[in-house]
């Protein structure tokens, strides 16, 4: 039978009370809104990826739908550590875990940031290694195996909370960043962010977001996601969390059987708002039921049976 | 199973049919669109100015197919649409956002320049609903005032009272629009009152709502990059301002009484005092 505690997770020692967590870009810019977000029955949530100096972001169009999903350049507006750092402070009595999420332009920004999110009472951190539209900063240094280790080894020094890598897709062999995040000692690894990618406007023949080039959400990435976490699942012994298109409890059931101990939700919420958090829980714990399974960790990297 | 998509969230290009200036720096911009033609009032669109911005902004009329936005020049994207001209192609987005309601017999409709834009929507509404209406219109000086003669025109053919506030007493009643609509509350026949214009005027009419004790829905305006509920940055407390909003109602803002008219958020998502 699934209860409660059956839909609980336990995830690289965060205690999440189901196995949804809002993803990092998705309205974690106030304490109020992650708030918000926990009333309305996230697991965990992520913070906007937070940097060592405020950035303004782009001029819009900055998100857009496109064909089954949204495409957004952002540009990670965010008001700095420092700034942010009280509205972390201020999520002391949040109900779940909270993520900060980190951004650097080097291993070292990386760990100054994490340190001071750590310092202000962030649960885990969660490195943005793969934001595809942030020159200097987010994917350009997650593509590299190397440069991942070097991030997630400076990081670890730093801070005594789980430290989460989130990975890009955008490589050959995304089984080797995750590798490399293990081995230089991430908790658990995340995948995936957006996917780079453009849309033109055929009227007036240009690119419609200011930055031109973006990152693809929602359902269009799904099947890449659940493949990359599927491969991270065979490559690390750490759990993986899913990030891609879950909008249903069919989608992130989907996730948990390729190897996810935990699902992200984002773009979803411009389509089912912020009950997309229950209404996927609801649904999981009615498949674990329906199934005969006991916990979500009974279902984990349940596809990889041969 | 339905899609990733809603035909209101998908970017359209339109043609400006109609470009014409309300004073010197606000102009009203046509273009036909059968989603926004189906907007209520106080709902916004994105626009977008090819290779320049996109800007939040409230319909100001629906007539058919053909609907408006009365656009201010505050900065680069809103000069450069204020500079195109009938036959360019712009892109629109939505619409978007909670709107205004009708609830009464007896309404208050409080614009602070061009906050005004949103109003002249309902104010056609109410006009159709037969409610007994007066509008109230506040600016600095007499320039800053918009729809005048469009406002006189109305209230000649049905029941409506408009008056006019100026800081400097250029035009109308000299004063804040906040007096004029306290004058009024204070006699008591009003039933609700509508607001928008800047935050710190909505922030009195609430105050004023509150001392008489009656209904206010008040449209309110945030720094806002995706207008679709996701990104955060037009967050007041726990609302988001382009899904939760624009327009609230007074119980709404009396949570988040702590930021109304006193803080917003930069693109950065830093505070700032208004």
């Amino acid at each position: 039978m699934v209860d409660a505690d059956g839909i609980r997770v336990e995830l690289a020692g965060l205690h999440l009370r189901n196995p949804t967590v809002l993803a990092s870009g998705i309205l974690g810019i106030s304490a109020d809104s992650l708030k918000e977000v926990a009333c309305a029955g996230a697991g965990a949530v992520t913070t906007k990826s937070i940097g060592l100096e405020p950035r303004e972001g782009y001029t819009n169009p900055t998100v857009i739908q496109v064909e089954d999903g949204l495409l957004n350049a952002l540009g990670l507006p965010n008001p700095g550590i420092g700034k942010f750092s009280e509205e972390i402070r201020k999520l002391e009595d949040l109900e779940v875990p909270l993520v900060v999420s980190v951004y650097g332009y080097s291993a070292e920004e990386y760990s100054e940031v994490a340190k001071v999110a750590a310092e202000s009472g962030a649960s885990a951190v969660e490195l943005n290694l793969s934001c595809p539209h942030a020159k200097g900063a987010g994917a350009e240094i997650g593509h590299d195996p190397k440069k991942v280790g070097e991030v997630v080894k400076a990081v670890k020094g730093r801070v005594k909370v789980p430290v989460f890598a989130k990975l890009t897709s955008s490589v050959a062999d995304v089984a080797a960043l995750a590798r490399a995040a293990a081995s230089a000692g991430a908790d658990a690894v995340t995948a995936i962010n957006t996917v780079k990618a453009m849309a033109i406007d055929v009227e007036t023949a240009r690119p419609i977001l200011s930055n031109r080039m973006g990152g693809l959400s929602g359902g269009a990435i799904k099947p890449v996601a659940v493949r990359c976490v599927y491969e991270i699942f065979e490559a690390v012994n750490v759990p993986v969390v899913g990030c891609g298109g879950v909008r249903t409890w069919r989608d992130a059931a989907e996730f948990m059987l390729a190897g996810a101990s935990a699902v992200q939700i984002g773009s979803a919420v411009a389509y089912e708002d912020l009950a997309v958090f229950k209404s996927v829980t609801t649904g999981i714990a009615e498949y674990l039921k329906e199934k005969g399974f006991g916990s979500v960790k009974e279902v984990v990297g349940l596809a990889h049976r041969r | 199973m339905s899609g990733w998509h809603t035909d209101d969230k998908q970017l359209r290009t339109v043609k400006i049919r109609r470009a014409e200036s309300e004073t010197e720096r606000v102009k009203t911009l046509c273009f036909e669109d059968k989603l926004c033609a189906s907007a209520e009032p106080g709902q916004f669109v994105m626009l977008w100015v090819p290779g320049v911005d996109e800007i939040p902004l409230s319909l100001s009329s629906v007539n058919g197919d053909l609907v408006s936005v009365t656009v201010k020049e505050v900065g680069e994207g809103t000069r450069a649409l204020n500079k195109m001209k009938r036959g360019e192609v712009v892109g629109v987005r939505g619409p978007f956002g909670t709107h205004y309601k009708i609830a009464g017999k007896t309404a208050l409709v409080v614009g602070g320049g061009i906050g005004t834009a949103p109003l002249m929507l309902l104010v056609q509404r109410l006009l159709e609903a037969k409610v007994k209406t007066t509008v109230v219109e506040g600016a600095k000086t007499r320039s800053g005032l918009l729809f005048t003669k469009q406002l006189a025109k109305m209230g000649e053919q049905a029941d409506l009272k408009v008056v006019f506030t100026t800081d400097d007493g250029s035009h109308g009643v000299k004063g804040l629009a906040t007096d004029a609509a306290e004058k009024i509350l204070s006699a008591g026949q009003v039933n609700c009152v509508y607001a928008c214009g800047n935050e710190p005027m909505t922030l009195k009419v609430y105050r004023l709502a509150q001392r008489y004790g009656v209904h206010l829905q008040a449209s309110l305006e945030r720094y806002m990059f995706c207008a679709i509920g996701v990104c955060g940055s037009c967050v007041i407390g726990k609302y988001r301002v382009c899904k939760d909003g624009p327009v609230f109602s007074q119980n709404q803002l009396k949570e988040v009484e702590d930021e109304l008219g006193k803080v917003r958020r930069d693109q950065k998502g830093e505070k700032l005092p208004f």
